[in-house]
């Protein structure tokens, strides 16, 4: 039995940045909204009803509290089919995307409904993920792992600081052109080099800002008329096996040498396979940059280049001479922030505005193909492919 | 300043209990959790307390009783990382939530020569020192305890484990 083809029927935004007059289901419903509205289901001045759209929604989000979804779908009558929520670190957004793929490929549904929204804490993120005694001990900062992680691609890698800082350059000049992102300024090498140092060599312009938003896709075994069909070729969640010291499932040992494939990796891999699609055919990628190092990292990691290549690729990339896929047109996390439920989705959502051709400023030219790529705590990664037909 | 705690001739009393024979003004020293480190007053001395599983003979940090990478249950205990090599670190510069000690701190990955590589806190905050393959000691070091103690109890100071530069610090 061939398995069913799931579109993307509808995309929407609520933009990335601080909103102290709104509270996250009100973040969610205008996502809903806009990707209903987005789906031929009315217009902006005259909002679609989202009852009736679809067959069973997830909600992904981590700081949102108890029955999050359910609380966006109230508000507009859209409750009676399953909804249920989603949390998976970073990730979460991959893994309701995810579930909601398998449940139309296998016949279960016709129209499933996928959203996330976050209003994160501000400040270092906490999570209930370490005990206490670990926080009393100092062995829980986030960007000292991130900067670990940096580290050991200035040992192993040959980045520098400066190509560090140049990720930040170049993700924040495309972040200008994206009306949805929180930063819109570009900034120099120099600039990024100068702001405060957190971690060594990561310093806080390198560091994306927990923030808040929210993102919605409508899934649909039919693509939309009179749209450009945008099929969802594979969404891949995976977790981390055991041995990697510096794996985002940031355990407090790991094996000396021998470490497994990242969770990135194996998503990568399998969603590839998935698909039936080579890296090379991917034309337009997003893919995690929760620092500038992270951003090097994926690159390896998703296999665009070998490991310990990173720096060298980065470098070819940003002076255009590479011939590999357009990296973060939305600006990556580094511009637009990070609302942990939403940021997954909105990959997605750029990445359907890329192959629909409507991406304005930021078009990648042609782009038929495009890959989405989350990582983060749990440990969890997400790998989504996007196809134009 | 950090206190490495063994250097003040005060033993390790177990989570949860306290010492009743305190001399006034006697400071409490109590291990931030179980598990983790054998005492400097124990007949092997100061080390960290991994797991070695009999099936995949893997070694793991904190010890528990079912192995992280096979699954096999009843690991036992080794006594491990008296000393070791740093492998990667960076300096923590603002405190994370929940952490009440000194900043800025060493924090990096320390390959133990029994072949485990542990996160730490490391006891050397210039990032130039802090280089692959800088040799390593195990030592203690006190951190605040995050609440209130009654008035009765006596002072308590909380130990927690890292590294510190074998050469000491110059």
């Amino acid at each position: 039995m061939s398995a069913n083809p799931v579109y993307i029927r509808g995309v929407g935004l609520h933009p990335f940045g601080r909103f102290p007059e709104q509270t996250v289901t009100e973040l969610g419903l205008h996502a809903v909204r806009a990707a209903i509205a987005d789906a031929g289901g009315g217009s902006a001045e005259s909002p679609p009803s989202t009852r009736g759209t679809f067959d069973a929604a997830f909600c992904a989000s981590v700081y949102s509290g108890v029955a999050a979804g359910h609380k966006v779908l109230s508000r507009n009558g859209a409750t009676g089919p399953a909804i249920m929520n989603i949390e998976a670190g970073c990730a979460s957004g991959g893994a309701a995307l995810s579930l909601g793929t398998d449940l139309i490929r296998s016949g279960r549904y016709r129209n499933v409904l996928v959203f996330g929204m976050e209003k994160m804490p501000r400040g270092m993120i906490r999570s209930s993920f370490f005990p206490p005694w670990c926080e009393q001990a100092g062995l829980t900062p986030a960007p000292a792992y991130f900067a670990l992680r940096a580290q050991r691609l200035i040992q192993q890698s040959g980045v520098t600081r400066k190509d560090l800082a140049d990720v930040v350059v170049h993700n924040r000049r495309k972040g200008v052109a994206n009306p949805f992102a929180m930063f819109r300024k570009e900034v120099t090498r120099e600039e990024v080099l100068r702001s405060r140092l957190v971690c060594d060599p990561l310093r806080l312009w390198m560091l994306c800002s927990p923030n808040e938003g929210a993102a919605a896709v409508l899934l649909s075994s039919q693509p939309t008329s009179g749209q450009v069909p945008v099929e969802l070729a594979a969404s891949v969640l995976r977790s981390h096996q055991p041995g990697s010291a510096l794996g985002e499932h940031t355990p407090l040992s790991g094996r000396i040498g021998n470490e497994p494939d990242s969770p990135t990796t194996t998503a990568a891999r399998a969603a590839l396979g998935q698909g039936r699609l080579t890296l090379s055919e991917i034309d337009v990628v997003e893919l995690q940059d929760t620092d500038a190092g992270r951003q090097i990292l994926s690159i390896e990691e998703l296999g665009f280049c070998a490991p310990g290549e990173g720096g060298a690729f980065v470098r070819a990339e940003q002076e255009k001479s590479s011939q590999t896929a357009t990296i973060n047109p939305s600006g990556g996390l580094l511009s637009k922030g990070e609302p942990l439920g939403a940021s997954a989705l909105a990959q997605v959502v750029e990445l359907v505005w890329q192959l629909r051709g409507s991406a304005g400023a930021r078009q990648v030219p042609g782009a038929k193909a495009g890959l989405a790529h989350t990582v983060g705590r749990g440990a969890n990664a997400s790998v989504t492919i996007l196809v134009r037909h | 300043m950090t206190r490495v705690v063994h250097e003040l001739g005060a033993g390790i009393i177990p989570l949860g209990t306290r010492a009743q024979n305190c001399y006034p003004g006697e400071v409490q020293i109590r291990p931030i959790h179980e598990g983790l480190f054998s005492s400097p007053d124990d007949p092997g001395g100061l080390g960290l307390f991994a797991g070695l599983c009999g099936s995949c003979k893997a070694l793991h940090f904190p010890a528990t009783n079912d192995c992280p990478y096979c699954g096999t249950t009843g690991c036992e205990t080794r006594i491990v990382g008296k000393t070791g090599t740093l492998h990667l670190a960076t300096v923590v510069a603002a405190a994370p939530p929940g952490y009440h000690g000194e900043v800025p701190y060493g924090f990096g990955l320390v390959d133990l020569p029994e072949g485990l590589r542990v996160i730490s806190v490391i006891a050397e905050t210039n990032i130039k020192r802090l280089r692959p393959g800088l040799a390593l000691r195990l030592g203690l070091r006190s951190l605040p305890s995050p609440e209130a103690e009654p008035p009765e109890t006596e002072p308590l100071t909380l130990v927690s484990w890292h590294y510190e530069p074998a050469g000491g610090s110059p």
